[in-house]
């Protein structure tokens, strides 16, 4: 067991340097001089070597790209050119939106998904079956942030119940956060979910075909007692597959749907970088996306030892 | 052949998925000939925001630009990018990882562990990185869809090959003198074609999504090039009035994913070996 | 206790059984004999009404005077897993991988006795030791993978026999498994049956199997009962053709007119050995103990020695898992010796150059077990069977051509066979498709990897028949790998039984079988069924039984 898990995490540490190395050339070495592209092309060349003495970019390679790294290790993220303020703290005031953003959407295609995919599958060739798949096939065309649109002509310009945009901050109570919340997490979870009961469903259905299911079924079990005990274990191997993946598309949804709704989040945040183009924003903001993406498929890859013995005493 | 087809169309997903994409692929090739109307011609006796008519199908936007002729050309750049992002899948992604599962051991876990760098790195994320060095374009977006489609191609066509390679039938070619590439083009690939037929088609399709999703944050094509993102994007702020200009473009999004999708599913259906094996 | 009544079955519109009838009284074994297709496992599987959707049936299978056809999905819950219990032939596949066996065992006795865990795993510990698995060795908390395919096997014996069912059904139960290790689980069977005075229904495709076991015996073939009786009446008259067919297959030995060619030999002695090995051994690695130390490589193949004499056949026998077949790989150039040497013609084939290679290759072809995974579906049959002649270099399209003819003509098909698809043939053909492919570089070495074990026996019967005939008219060496020593008796001269990758014993086929000294050898030779034997072994104790009622 501790074999697996030292195993995963000495590759997610391998990939979280891999990705960091990746980042850092992308956006410092493959520019030719960041100070340059930070300040455009009419920049006088004095106020170009400024910058590039205040970001130290006189530096050689490999201390620059260790200073970044020791400094991420300890919190700090460097300062934005254009903020003049550390990073760090531009970036811990928007997490706070994107992450729980990105964590109740998860949550809550995971809610929906898993029961309704049981539930298909356990009444296979059904109406309700037939409807539900229909209505997965549709809901996965969706694009997330167009049904965040319709969410927000719906709800807050028609209806008026719920705000169309912007973020009144966890300071004033958790109510009204999370109502801010709660229209683009649905808009983030539906499109999700539609995957991901669809592939409950399928898991299941295969499972079920297994040779280990008529073993159970000549135990006396009955076919709703089999479906619970012996396929949706077994079936959570794939499911959990996708969910590790479909936390990647969440975290790049997140960055989109802000827009919909004007959420001050990782996302605008980004975007307004780009523009302004503070590469040592960007490089912070997807660095630490990258990260939180490659933590997630630890914890994944530790879900799998949890339902799969198989790979508990199996050594490397 | 001949049977393949007529047991294709007795499936529904493929029926109509085929109908669908066939449809959108053909007002994509209809756009370069024909459009009722310019697709940058301000309509001048209109002037903005028109609802659908028989003049104007789909009506038109707040600078008085024909909607339907928008979206005809808007499906030819999203079909372009998703196109070219599933070749550069493709193109490198089964290469790779046909030659992995030939190869084995370190070269294999190095590109497999390569491929999990690079799941780590969505779409979106790529093209912001791009984007940030190089200035927005619709070619960032084709790149970026196309790097998030290697690993999913390369780990898709190493698998299937893997086990391929212990069937007794690579062991005969073997047997036969055959060397790792003859066998992997003679034999490996042909019989993970199927795979990698249904695969392509899901790309494809997340491919529309993933490009609207970057030109709806400007970050793939850019005006005044019409794209279905773009459009809803310049929408948005219209909403309240002219909620059709949101409308439109999103349902040609939907559409055009769901065809594929249904597409893949029936592809999936028809090829599907284990399937076909049963009714030998 | 059990009967079956004119019992009908199709799926779908395609009728499967035909008027199936067969009764069965407690205490007693009935055997279900047939090849594949014949309608058994559906039979079975009917009676515990466990049938794939779309199935519909008629007649009437009645059970202690229960109506089972049409009954009440409950009421067959209640007597699945306690008055009726069925063993499956897959045990890789059988045990759920992600529940302990103490879980899967205890689960259908806390089902039907509504008692409480900590009972039902005291129950669960009885039931293990009873199976041949101690608990102190194999503790509850296994789970299957942690298990041989013959330990599971006896997990799932445990999980049937749990409530002592007055009915127990073991479809193919040892055809999965060693010969060795059949004869364990079917004397397991047989002690259970004695012991708790169920009626066993024993379905088997080999008459030897269920001649040993079972007192009564129905022959199906296509959905229908075509023999049925007493095991000692049916098996010594052989009344029936379909009956006396297959015993005839199943114990077939073809018609050889050339003298043996012996490694004894003093003549072969003289010619220079067509196939050399010279002390190979092959190691895997195996996983690493930690990230610093390298786990200790597993010796498949340990050390093995032997020349093979042009005109040979011979067989190499052993257990799965003893190399046998890894070693056949590295004779084949398709893996490399840890260390040692093989030589083809005088030629070493580990550090022959690309020319020598090609021609030693040319020199020996092989015909796999399975004849579905032998060739690759997307090619017809002509280019599958001109796939090796890429040894030869370029070649016209004529010549190729008939190359591939007269390969397809020796193995006994028709050229009409070259224009189609492998699946458009049935198993027996496709094996002879195989055997074309091999010949058609007119090699002098055949490696035959168990080439009969996946057809059914008259198939087989006429693929060892063609294999016997081929060696005499071409004058080719075989080397046979096999589990099955029946098999190895109808082909080989000379047999090499292997041991966990080393060679044990080496001696003529009759001195292996008639005389077998090693431990290996000795528990392959009693293992293997027999059908003379066991007719023989019936005839002797239904005369007893006959002696004492009198």
């Amino acid at each position: 067991m501790s074999a697996y898990f030292a195993k995963k995490a000495a590759w997610a540490i391998a990939t979280l340097i891999a990705a960091s190395l990746f980042i850092f050339i992308a956006l410092e070495i493959v520019p030719g001089d960041p100070a340059q592209v930070m300040l455009g092309v009419n920049a006088t060349d004095e106020a170009v070597a400024a910058l590039r003495q205040s970001l130290g970019l006189n530096k050689p390679v490999a201390e620059r790209y260790l200073s970044w790294i020791g400094g991420m290790l300890q919190g700090d993220f460097g300062k934005s050119y254009t903020y003049s303020v550390p990073v760090s703290e531009l970036v811990s005031a928007r997490i706070t939106i994107s992450l729980p953003l990105a964590l109740i959407a998860l949550a809550l295609s995971t809610l929906i998904a898993l029961p309704v995919g049981l539930y298909a599958a356990s009444r296979r060739g059904s109406i309700a079956d037939t409807a539900i798949m229909a209505l997965t096939q549709i809901g996965i065309a969706i694009p997330n942030f167009w049904f965040a649109l319709l969410l927000v002509y719906v709800f807050s310009i028609w209806l008026r119940i719920f705000p169309a945009g912007g973020f009144p901050g966890w300071s004033d109570g958790f109510i009204p956060a999370f109502k801010a919340l709660l229209l683009p997490a649905i808009a983030l979870a539906l499109p999700q979910a539609a995957i991901l009961s669809r592939v409950t469903r399928s898991a299941l259905l295969e499972t079920m075909g297994e040779d280990y299911i008529r073993t159970a079924r000549a135990k006396g079990l009955s076919k709703r007692a089999t479906l619970w005990k012996h396929a949706l274990r077994n079936a959570l191997i794939p499911v959990l597959t996708i969910l590790g993946l479909q936390f990647a598309y969440l975290l790049a949804g997140t960055i989109i749907i802000e827009n919909v709704f004007y959420l001050p989040g990782l996302g605008r945040l980004v975007f307004k970088a780009i523009s302004l183009r503070d590469l040592i924003v960007v490089e912070s903001v997807v660095m630490m996306l990258v990260a939180t993406i490659i933590l997630i498929n630890l914890i994944v890859d530790l879900a799998y030892l949890w339902v799969d013995p198989r790979l508990r005493n199996r050594e490397g | 052949m001949h049977s393949f087809l007529s047991r294709a169309l007795r499936n529904r997903s493929f029926f109509i998925g085929l109908i669908i994409t066939l449809f959108i692929v053909f007002i994509a090739a209809l756009s370069f000939l024909w459009t009722p109307y310019g697709i940058d011609d301000q309509q001048i006796t209109t002037v903005g925001l028109q609802k659908p008519s028989l003049t104007y199908w789909l009506g038109t936007d707040n600078l008085g630009r024909d909607l339907f002729s928008r979206v005809m050309v808007g499906a030819r750049n999203s079909i372009a990018v998703a196109v070219v992002a599933v070749a550069i899948g493709i193109g490198i992604g089964v290469p790779l990882g046909c030659w992995a599962a030939a190869r084995r051991g370190f070269l294999d876990e190095l590109l497999m562990r390569g491929n999990d760098v690079i799941f780590a790195f969505p779409a979106l994320l790529s093209a912001v990185i791009i984007t940030a060095i190089f200035g927005p374009g619709a070619i960032n977006a084709i790149i970026a869809i196309g790097i998030f489609n290697i690993p999913v191609f390369a780990r898709l066509s190493r698998g299937a090959a893997l086990s391929l390679w212990t069937r007794d039938f690579i062991m005969a070619a073997r047997a036969a003198g055959k060397s790792s590439a003859r066998i992997t083009i003679e034999h490996i690939i042909p019989n993970m074609a199927n795979l990698l037929i249904v695969q392509a088609t899901i790309a494809f399709a997340l491919g529309i999504i993933q490009e609207a999703g970057l030109a709806y944050v400007g970050l793939g094509t850019q005006p005044p090039f019409p794209s279905w993102g773009r459009m809803l994007s310049e929408a948005q702020t219209m909403m309240a009035l002219a909620p059709h200009l949101a409308i439109v473009p999103g349902l040609a999004i939907v559409i055009t994913v769901l065809g594929l999708n249904l597409l893949g599913d029936g592809l999936r259906d028809v090829l599907d070996p284990r399937l076909s094996r049963k009714r030998d | 206790m059990f009967e079956i009544d004119k019992l009908s079955l199709s799926i779908g519109n395609v009728p499967i059984l035909k008027q199936v009838s067969l009764s069965l009284q407690p205490g007693k074994i009935l055997g279900i004999v047939g090849e594949s297709g014949s309608g058994k496992s559906l039979t079975a599987l009917s009676a515990m009404q466990l049938l794939p959707e779309g199935s519909t049936t008629s007649g009437s299978i009645k059970f202690n005077g229960q109506e089972l056809l049409g009954a009440e999905e409950e009421l067959m819950q209640d007597l699945r897993g306690d008055d009726m219990a069925m063993i499956f032939q897959e045990p890789m596949t059988a045990l759920n991988p992600v529940h302990t066996i103490g879980d899967q065992i205890s689960e259908g006795i806390i089902l039907h006795e509504q008692i409480g865990r900590d009972e039902a795993s005291q129950r669960t510990i009885e039931l293990l030791h009873r199976v041949g698995l101690p608990p102190n060795q194999y503790p509850l908390s296994r789970y299957p993978h942690e298990l041989s395919g013959g330990q599971r096997q006896r997990v799932m014996i445990a999980m049937a026999c749990a409530q002592s069912p007055d009915l127990l059904i073991a479809d193919e139960p040892t055809t999965a498994l060693d010969v060795t290790l059949q004869a364990q689980i079917l004397e397991l069977l047989r002690s259970l049956v004695d012991e708790q005075g169920m009626g066993l229904i024993l379905i088997s495709h080999d008459l030897a199997v269920v001649a040993e076991m079972t007192d009564e015996i129905v022959v199906m073939r296509n959905g229908e009962v075509l023999d049925h009786g007493s095991t000692g009446a049916i098996l010594r008259g052989l009344k029936h053709p379909y009956t006396r067919q297959l015993a005839k297959a199943s114990s077939h030995i073809p018609t050889r007119t050339l003298p043996p060619v012996l490694t004894t030999n003093e003549k072969a002695k003289k010619a220079t050995p067509l196939l050399q090995i010279n002390n190979v051994s092959k190691d895997y690695p195996t996983a690493r103990k930690s990230l610093f130390q390298p786990g200790t490589p597993f010796r498949a193949v340990d050390q093995v020695s032997f020349d093979l004499y042009p005109g040979q056949s011979l067989g190499l026998v052993g257990e799965s898992g003893c190399g046998k077949s890894t070693l056949a790989r590295m004779i084949l150039a398709l893996d490399r010796p840890s260390s040692g040497t093989i030589s083809v013609n005088g030629v070493a084939l580990t550090n022959a150059n690309p020319k020598q290679l090609k021609k030693a290759r040319r020199n020996m072809q092989v015909v796999f077990q399975d004849p579905f995974a032998s060739f690759n579906p997307r090619h017809k049959v002509d280019r599958l069977i001109a796939e090796p002649l890429y040894l030869e270099g370029e070649l016209s399209a004529n010549e190729k051509s008939q190359r591939v003819i007269n390969a397809l003509d020796e193995v006994g098909m028709k050229p009409d066979a070259l224009d189609k698809y492998p699946h458009e043939f049935s198993g027996g053909q496709r094996q002879r498709i195989a055997i074309a492919r091999a010949l058609i570089t007119r090699p002098a070495l055949i490696v035959a990897d168990e080439p009969v074990s996946a057809l059914d026996v008259s198939i087989r019967a006429q693929v060892l028949d063609l294999l016997c005939e081929l060696r005499e008219k071409l004058g080719l060496t075989y080397l046979f790998i096999s589990h099955d020593l029946g098999v190895v008796r109808a082909i080989c001269d000379e047999v090499f039984v292997m041991e966990k990758g080393k060679i044990v014993e080496h001696g003529t086929t009759e001195q292996i079988f008639d005389n077998p000294q090693s431990r290996a050898a000795k528990r392959l030779v009693d293992a293997t069924p027999d059908l003379e034997r066991a007719i023989a072994n019936r005839l002797r104790s239904e005369k007893k039984n006959m002696g004492s009622n009198k």
